[in-house]
């Protein structure tokens, strides 16, 4: 079977379902992260498969190169809640950090 | 089967295994090149799609400033001299079996829907056009997330700062 | 390369893909033969130049002429040393770490323009992909730090991706100042723009804005290469060896290699960028064809040895110096040459 559409998407929604498992299960927060990162690189490809497959503008791209930066302005936001954290509980692991929760 | 076909697989192939290692891998450090791997293969899907401007921001930004940034996130919040870097997980089991359902559902409306294909153009330069289609069309949102990003790094720097307290 | 592809398959009669992935090989390896043939020559050189601004001799004795084998034999005899891997490293990363570095220059190697006609793969994109691909070289510094497990190491490698990551930004800006002239991040283009004459090469366009960009950029690479005055991230009196301390044997000289390989891709890309790539300086004389190739590297390898120079005749800065440098000089510096040089564009 020649590689088409599907084949993107396909792998797309695995590598979504993997960074979904890194989101749930793990506790240290930069792996949450990480898998925050996969989960947009999935919808990303996505992005890039339809706009190549369907309809053959640039117009998915362009919407790429915004997850891209936005995927940098998260990180660089959320590294530096945790080092705050860290600094305050000497710890990352998303579990104890719950001073906010009732 | 062509070079293309074979491309992807070895691609999807390598980029499925080390997602594997980042999401199932212990040692953080692990994780991180996990998804150094995965960023790369990524790029090189990219590439299949004729996206190359694409393809390059993401080595640019995912590996060349994200990760870098995470590795140093992890160096930096840890106990870094000792080679034990493990992260604890929590509730593997259900969680795998939640996201496999996720993701059979997601194939199952993939391979159902039939998908008005068309036969995709031969791979045109994409950076001229992109650069026009940023300026024009997509100029509010560029800007807007211009303002965010900058917004973003001040504000990060700003927590970061071990004053703030 | 399609074209490339499409005759050797006319020819041989095997299969596309066959003949894709013979072709991709071959390339590789030509590729890798030059990067050491590349290191063997320049690690020589660098004993030499050394030797001359300090009065010394240098190497003499081994080889027919002023030790020029003494490289080569250095390299055989780090083939042949012990490979030696602290107890307390992380095994598959310490073997991991030098393969990334290394891998950064031979995938630069690979966009740029080498005569009018030959370039590995004609990206439309190269310039850019060439800035995205070396800063892969910055996580297999900070892999190196980490998996030898020693804090030398690891103070190393953290300093080499600060650094690097720092420098990125001011020689970013000062591509653009080039890519925002000629219209093309394609090496080829940015040639063919500067082709006919010294006159027409880059860095005497705009005066003094484009002169201002090149020196930004050699700096800017300079720091990139870890090259003294720019070497914090190796600075032996502080980090013993910094991120290559607890390397030896093959491993140790692949580093060697990669440094002199990000040596020669970067001066390739200023000779390309700024001094006309592989036009000839005298117009239509001596130009094109394997003169090309003539041009190009001997421009590459005259600013490599200035990259020598400036090692064997400036002290190290501090670490704070080094990041003054690229936030508060070279980056406002860049910014202003962009806004003057499309100023006056627009004039």
């Amino acid at each position: 079977m020649q590689v088409g559409l599907s084949h993107f998407l396909i792998l797309a929604a695995l590598l979504f379902a993997l960074g979904l498992v890194a989101v749930i299960t793990k506790r240290n927060a930069v792996t949450v992260l990480m898998g925050v990162e996969l989960i947009l690189n999935a919808a990303n490809l996505n992005f890039i498969a339809f706009a190549r497959y369907l309809d053959h503008d640039l117009d998915g791209q362009v919407i790429g190169i915004f997850v891209i930066i936005i995927a940098a302005a998260n990180v660089a936001v959320a590294l530096a809640i945790v080092l705050n954290i860290y600094q305050r509980l000497r710890s990352v692991n998303l579990d104890e950090a719950d001073s906010l929760a009732g | 089967m062509t070079t293309f076909d074979l491309m992807f697989y070895v691609i999807a192939g390598a980029m499925l295994v080390s997602a594997a290692v980042m999401v199932f891998g212990r040692n953080i450090i692990y994780n991180a090149v996990g998804l150094l791997f995965t960023f790369i293969g990524v790029a090189g899907l990219y590439v299949l799609l004729g996206a190359d401007f694409l393809a390059a921001t993401q080595m640019l930004i995912y590996v060349g400033g994200i990760l870098v940034l995470l590795l140093f996130g992890v160096m930096l919040s840890q106990k870094i001299t000792g080679l034990v870097m493990r992260t604890g997980t929590l509730q593997v089991l259900p969680a795998v079996i939640v996201c496999a359902g996720v993701a059979a559902i997601l194939i199952r409306l993939i391979l159902s829907n039939d998908w008005a294909v068309t036969k995709p153009p031969e791979l045109p330069a994409t950076t001229a056009t992109l650069g026009t289609l940023l300026l024009s069309d997509y100029l509010i949102p560029f800007e807007i997330v211009s303002i965010l990003l900058l917004a973003a790094l001040v504000g990060a720097a700003y927590i970061a700062r071990r004053e703030s307290r | 390369m399609h074209e490339l592809i499409a005759y050797l398959q006319a020819q041989l009669g095997f299969q596309e893909i066959l003949v894709a992935v013979l072709v991709m090989a071959v390339f590789g390896l030509v590729i890798c033969i030059y990067m050491a043939l590349n290191a063997l020559f320049l690690v020589w050189l660098e004993r030499k130049v050394s030797a001359w601004m300090q009065d010394r001799l240098g190497p003499m004795e081994v080889g027919p002429f002023q030790g020029v084998l003494q490289t080569l034999a250095d390299a055989l005899k780090l083939l042949l040393k012990e490979d030696i891997v602290p107890k307390a490293a992380d095994k598959r990363l310490h073997l991991l770490a030098p393969l990334i570095v290394f891998a950064a220059p031979c995938a630069a190697l690979a966009a740029l323009s080498y005569t009018r006609d030959f370039q590995f793969a004609d990206f439309n994109i190269g310039v850019f992909f060439v800035a995205a691909i070396t800063s892969l070289s910055v996580i297999g510094l900070l892999l190196a730090g980490w998996a030898s497990n020693n804090k030398w190491s690891l103070l190393g490698g953290m300093r080499a991706a600060a650094q690097i990551v720092s420098y990125e930004i001011p020689a970013g800006l000062a591509i653009l100042v080039v890519v925002m002239q000629v219209g093309s991040l394609s090496f080829r283009e940015i040639t063919l723009a500067q082709d006919g004459g010294f006159w027409n090469w880059m860095i005497f366009q705009y005066p003094p804005f484009n002169f201002v960009a090149f020196l930004i950029f050699f700096t800017a690479t300079l720091a990139e290469c870890n090259r003294t005055p720019f070497d914090l991230p190796e600075a032996e009196s502080e980090l013993v060896g910094g991120f290559h301390t607890e390397y030896s044997g093959f491993k140790w000289a692949v580093f060697m290699l990669s440094e002199y390989g990000e040596m020669l891709v970067v001066s390739l890309v200023v000779a390309t960028l700024f001094l006309g790539g592989w036009s000839s300086p005298l117009g239509d004389l001596l130009n094109g064809g394997a003169w090309g190739v003539f041009w190009l590297l001997g421009k590459t390898y005259a600013l490599v040895f200035v990259q020598m120079w400036l090692r064997w005749t400036l002290p190290r800065l501090r670490v704070d110096q080094l990041m003054y440098t690229s936030w508060k000089v070279l980056t406002p510096f860049a910014f202003a040459c962009i806004f003057a040089v499309g100023l006056w564009m627009a004039l």
